[in-house]
């Protein structure tokens, strides 16, 4: 509770800043219609207009505000105006993605660290995987997929499991491992098997590591799943709300479902975090 | 018969690796890799060729190697990757992670700050930032500049937040020990706090490099000059030529690992001191 005050001073700068840079960034359109209506703005005027453009450079917080609460709860949610509409769509895609995602690292870690010749041949390409910018090629794997009859919520899925199972594998890998061999010996002179060793040492020495993976990777599904909205042609969803937005100038959109996602993604991050810490704390790790 | 064979491919390489595994030479893991690799590629092959799969979803390895030899699309290539990489994405780079840098040696004296920043940042870092670039697009125009202002704008917090928590990495009998040799901030500074800290600089570079490379290119798909990596790939999957898609994705996978894993030699050479770089 300590933060709170410091949290809030940085919130507030960051809000006086973005006021201060609308006003700055919207205020060259203000003139310019104000010379041609042959006006002199004042001051008050200019910095009234700049904050309530239809179509501003940078959008006030306050019209965000406005537009998010006109789309998110007076629109009803089946509305395709709605913004609980796009964000179920998005959503539903970076769940089913983040399932497969986990349960996808987590099966490679355990193969990783029980198979020597796996270690050796896998976990370089795994990493070499990253490199490859997956977001990139997303649009291609929608149009394919879409080409052979996939469409619609598994294409999507598909790469939010790609970009969530990496940040799983190598966490799983790293907290399966990070038991010491003070700790595996004495798993040997209890005369362990492997699978119980595996079942009541390294999995629950693994915990801290996969929930701070599952952190990381929530966030990765949901940027996955935004990215393989933006193919044109997606019926839906936070990603092609960006897009229309920025077809269309409409800047107040594109700002609105930005912080939709934004809202999304730190609700999944914090439920993560609750989860974490009621399993810790009944594992008896809390710190 | 050629998924018998792929089959075969998959088979021997396993039991090549399983084979190796044994032996702990230094060379192995090397080895094992790199023929899990060709395993890959072979059975890509073969399974491509022998389910008859149309190169207009998934074209064969060959023919993707037979157009990144062709010289025609290597200067086309050449001119993407100056523009998407050089010009985009490293600049960004640079830009990004040296403001980070700056800033969080400068927020470094105010423990308040830091207590507001540090939250902030680790929140805005997990946030989908790459849906700014639409407004980077509008902002900056179509050319390099907007994705070198995404690519900023990326990699800002995570480099932010690693560098703060890096500078925290000494503890007080070291500071202590500073005083008492009279040291000032700026001698405490660059010779104590900065190399404790280097493990974590170098993971947030680590970071911002592999979102570099990915900002530039998504922001491509929102509008480019004729010429880019994204703006390839996304006129290239339009005309349904995807081997050349998968050429450009060779190339940017490439660009990718260099820079990693430069930046991870850099480190060996700079952190070889710490426990991290020890052989396991």
């Amino acid at each position: 509770m300590r933060s709170v005050l410091p949290v809030l001073t940085v919130v507030a700068a960051i809000l006086v800043i973005w006021y201060g840079a609308a006003v700055w960034l919207n205020s060259a359109w203000a003139q310019d219609r104000a010379a041609r209506a042959d006006v002199e703005l004042s001051l008050g005027a200019l910095v009234a207009d700049t904050l309530s453009q239809d179509k501003p450079k940078l959008p006030a917080p306050h019209q965000v505000a406005v537009e998010l609460w006109e789309t998110v709860a007076e629109k009803n949610v089946t509305s395709k105006r709605s913004l609980v509409y796009h964000g179920w769509i998005t959503l539903s895609a970076t769940l089913l993605g983040f399932t497969l995602g986990t349960g996808l690292g987590i099966l490679l870690a355990i193969g990783i660290v029980h198979d020597r010749a796996m270690n050796n041949s896998v976990m370089p390409w795994l990493i070499a995987s990253q490199t490859i910018p997956i977001l990139a090629i997303a649009p291609m794997i929608i149009v394919v997929l879409n080409s052979v009859g996939i469409s619609g919520l598994l294409p999507k899925a598909l790469i939010s499991t790609y970009l969530s199972f990496f940040p799983v594998a190598v966490g799983m890998v790293k907290g399966l491992r990070s038991p010491d061999a003070m700790q595996l010996d004495q798993m040997r002179t209890w005369n362990a098997s492997r699978s119980q060793a595996f079942a009541k040492l390294r999995w629950p020495s693994a915990m801290p590591y996969l929930f701070a993976s599952l952190k990381i990777a929530v966030a990765a599904a949901l940027v996955g799943a935004i990215v393989g909205e933006l193919p044109a042609g997606a019926a839906g969803g936070l990603g092609a709300r960006l897009l229309a937005g920025s077809y269309y100038g409409q800047t107040i959109q594109i700002w609105s479902a930005l912080f939709a996602a934004a809202a999304l993604a730190a609700v999944m991050v914090g439920l993560i975090g609750l989860v974490q810490r009621v399993v810790l704390a009944r594992m008896g790790m809390v710190r | 018969m050629l998924i018998v064979a792929a089959l075969a491919v998959w088979i021997a390489g396993w039991a090549l690796n399983h084979w190796l595994a044994r032996r702990r030479e230094r060379w192995v893991p090397l080895i094992s890799a790199l023929i899990f690799g060709a395993t890959l590629l072979l059975i890509w092959e073969l399974l491509v060729r022998g389910l008859a799969v149309p190169a207009v979803i998934l074209p064969p390895p060959s023919a993707i190697a037979a157009r990144l030899a062709d010289p025609a699309t290597q200067g086309l290539l050449w001119g993407d990757f100056v523009q998407t990489f050089v010009k985009g994405a490293l600049s960004g780079f640079v830009i990004g992670s040296g403001a980070a840098f700056v800033v969080a040696v400068v927020t470094d004296r105010s423990p308040f700050l830091q207590r507001g920043l540090l939250p902030v940042g680790n929140f805005v870092a997990a946030l989908p930032i790459i849906g700014m670039a639409p407004i980077m697009v509008m902002w900056f125009g179509f050319g390099w500049q907007s994705k070198a202002a995404i690519v900023v704008v990326m990699v800002f917090f995570p480099m932010l937040v690693n560098t703060v928590a890096g500078l925290k990495e000494t503890d007080a009998l070291q500071r202590d020990l500073m005083r008492t040799y009279a040291a000032g901030y700026w001698q405490t500074l660059l010779k104590l706090r900065l190399p404790a800290a280097a493990p974590f600089i170098f993971n947030g570079l680590k970071i911002a490099s592999t979102l570099a490379l990915i900002g530039a290119i998504v922001a491509e798909f929102f509008g480019s000059p004729t010429r880019g990596m994204g703006f390839r790939i996304s006129t290239e999957v339009g005309r349904l030529s995807l081997d050349m898609v998968w050429a450009v994705i060779a190339v940017a996978a490439v660009a990718g690992s260099a820079f990693y894993g430069g930046i991870a030699l850099l480190e060996r050479a700079a952190t070889f001191w710490h426990p991290s770089q020890r052989e396991r």
